[in-house]
């Protein structure tokens, strides 16, 4: 039996008595094991899944299991998780349990789900190779020489080896995109405030959105629909009603897409990723649809504009760990002051401490309006020319990266470079419209490439209509 | 712009970090990488331009405020790294 089908298969073979989801989860449990050396998950609750199982097996028997009976998922290691340990990556959140269960979680388990474990990640979701975790680096299944992609590398990873058939990942500047880009699944950005951020660690909260990983469009719509909207504990969580993303209806319109001319022209583009892009074009005119070249008038700015604003947020979050509540505490400290230092200087890796430092300086009072302020302006100026475009296109296309999957530690030493794998993938975050990654192909070393369709504010269904017709092209 | 050490030791302070000597050296030169690039963004006018502070749509959303003891004390106290049967324990700090 394959973990890799859709949810709708195996529900099937479940509610006919062919499949129990006892059997698929020990599955799962299986390609963890075999494949523990790509350090996926930081924690699996074999035993705990196992008999959580057994229990939505007997509700399915009786007739009254969730809309997730058998549906396996695995949380990034940043979701609040009642009772079961949580770290966001980080030495800092040593021994830390959570006290409650966020409202993404819950409502999975409202509905039956089985959760499988926590996801290695980079560092409060800050990376773009999970390289930045406190424990060790996540290797791509497809080549465990290359990096998964980042911060939500393992919850990619996972999904991409059957570990389980869906992860929660977040999204902050594109930790879900880039990742399913490298790993060859479909990573989902929802619309900033579609999904409540209750019990979400906070990294940059004006962009962090909870974000899905699947192998499959229709299994990626029905956890949305279950786990989007209001929320009494999130007060920025949008109130418009959730649509039924779980029936999707088949594409049949003929629509304007803009397309970024960067993305088919530029020699810093992989020229593999060119070539599939333009295949993609090429397919879609064929199809009856209009194609034109875009240029996105801020793209240069997007990343510098993203990270002031990241590290700001980030270095405000963080300042809430001081050893003092929970989490790791030094026992090198001689006084207060000293407890807080070297709690913190010991618990915070590198990546986290430059971007708290960054953070600091962008919001100390000399700089404030120079660095500050002036990206909040660069960021409305980029949602309005965004806003300009969606009037004109139904989607943007464009790669969702640069390049494929790199050679582990290949860009540890160019902060810069390292920031260059997000330059398609943080519009959408900076903009707050929802991004897709979906696969468009294999490089000729054979790692993914993924194309990243982006609509307009709470256009979740029609993304998701679109790209299942997408991937029925190829 | 240039990033000196003590720029570093200053920004260090207010984030309660501290660094090692090479590792100060290590966060300037990173530090002033990343402004230089950030400088970028001088290239575009904003004059006029209202900041965009809040990226939800939503205002005000209220609820009823109902006081419910979502955890108990106990709970409370488990995760951290000191405590005593009443409060967080952290080091003296009244002589």
């Amino acid at each position: 039996m394959a973990v890799g089908n859709s949810f709708s298969e195996l529900s099937n073979q479940i509610h006919s008595g062919k499949l129990s989801v006892e059997s698929l989860v020990l599955s799962c449990l299986s390609n963890i094991k075999k494949n523990a050396h790509l350090n996926a998950f930081v924690e699996v609750y074999d035993t705990e899944a196992i008999l959580c199982a057994k229990e939505v097996d007997s509700k399915i028997k009786a007739g009254n299991a969730g809309k997730l009976a058998g549906m396996v998922i695995g949380l990034k290691d940043v979701l609040c998780h009642k009772g079961h340990g949580l770290q966001a990556g980080s030495k800092i959140l040593s021994n830390f349990k959570s006290l409650f269960n966020g409202t993404v979680v819950q409502r999975l388990l409202d509905e039956d789900a089985v959760i499988i474990g926590r996801q290695n990640c980079d560092e409060f979701a800050m990376g773009s190779s999970n390289e930045n975790s406190a424990f060790g680096v996540v290797r791509n299944a497809q080549n465990p020489d290359c990096v998964p992609g980042g911060s939500s590398g393992g919850s990619a990873v996972a999904v991409q080896a059957d570990m389980c058939l869906i992860s929660i990942g977040s999204d902050t500047g594109g930790s879900v995109r880039q990742p399913s880009a490298f790993c060859g699944t479909i990573g989902l950005k929802p619309t900033y405030s579609r999904i409540s951020r209750y019990g979400l660690i906070a990294y940059a909260s004006s962009f962090d959105c909870v974000g899905i990983i699947g192998r499959n469009i229709d299994d990626i719509g029905l956890v949305l629909e279950v786990v989007a909207g209001k929320d009494e504990f999130d007060s920025t969580v949008s109130q418009k009603a959730v649509e039924n993303y779980s029936q999707l209806n088949t594409w049949n319109e003929k629509v304007k897409i803009g397309y970024l001319k960067q993305s088919v022209e530029s020699e810093a583009i992989l020229p593999e990723i060119r070539q599939s892009t333009i295949a993609l074009i090429e397919k879609l005119k064929s199809e009856g649809h209009t194609l034109e070249a875009i240029d996105l008038p801020f793209i240069d700015y997007v990343l510098p504009a993203y990270y002031i604003l990241t590290t700001a947020e980030a270095s405000s979050n963080l300042s809430r760990y001081d050893g003092v509540k929970y989490g790791y505490r030094s026992p090198n400290a001689t006084d207060l002051e000293s407890m807080y230092k070297k709690t913190r200087s010991e618990g915070f890796g590198k990546e986290v401490k430059k971007r708290i430092m960054l953070g600091t300086f962008v919001l100390s009072a000399s700089y404030y309006d120079a660095y500050y302020t002036k990206a909040q302006k660069i960021r409305r100026l980029i949602q309005d020319s965004t806003k300009k475009l969606m009037q004109d296109y139904s989607f943007i296309l464009m790669p969702t990266t640069p390049d494929v999957a790199f050679k582990l530690g290949e860009k540890t030493s160019d902060p810069l470079a390292m920031y260059l794998a997000d330059i398609f993938t943080v519009h959408a975050n900076l903009a707050g419209i929802p991004a897709i990654s979906i696969p468009n192909g294999k490089a000729k070393n054979g790692m993914p490439i993924g194309i990243q369709v982006m609509s307009e504010l709470f256009g979740e269904k029609k993304i998701l209509e679109f790209s299942k017709y997408i991937l029925s092209l190829n | 712009m240039k990033i000196d050490t003590q720029i570093v030791n200053k920004l260090a302070h207010l984030s309660r970090l501290e660094f090692n000597d090479a590792e100060k050296v290590e966060m300037a030169n990173n530090l002033e990488k990343i402004l230089d690039w950030m400088d970028k963004l001088n290239e575009v006018n904003t004059d006029g331009v209202e900041p965009l502070r809040h990226i939800s749509a939503e205002i005000n959303v209220f609820r009823e405020d109902v006081a419910i003891n979502r955890l108990s004390q106990a709970e409370a106290l488990s995760n951290a790294p000191e405590h005593d049967s009443d409060y967080f324990r952290v080091p003296k700090v009244i002589d």
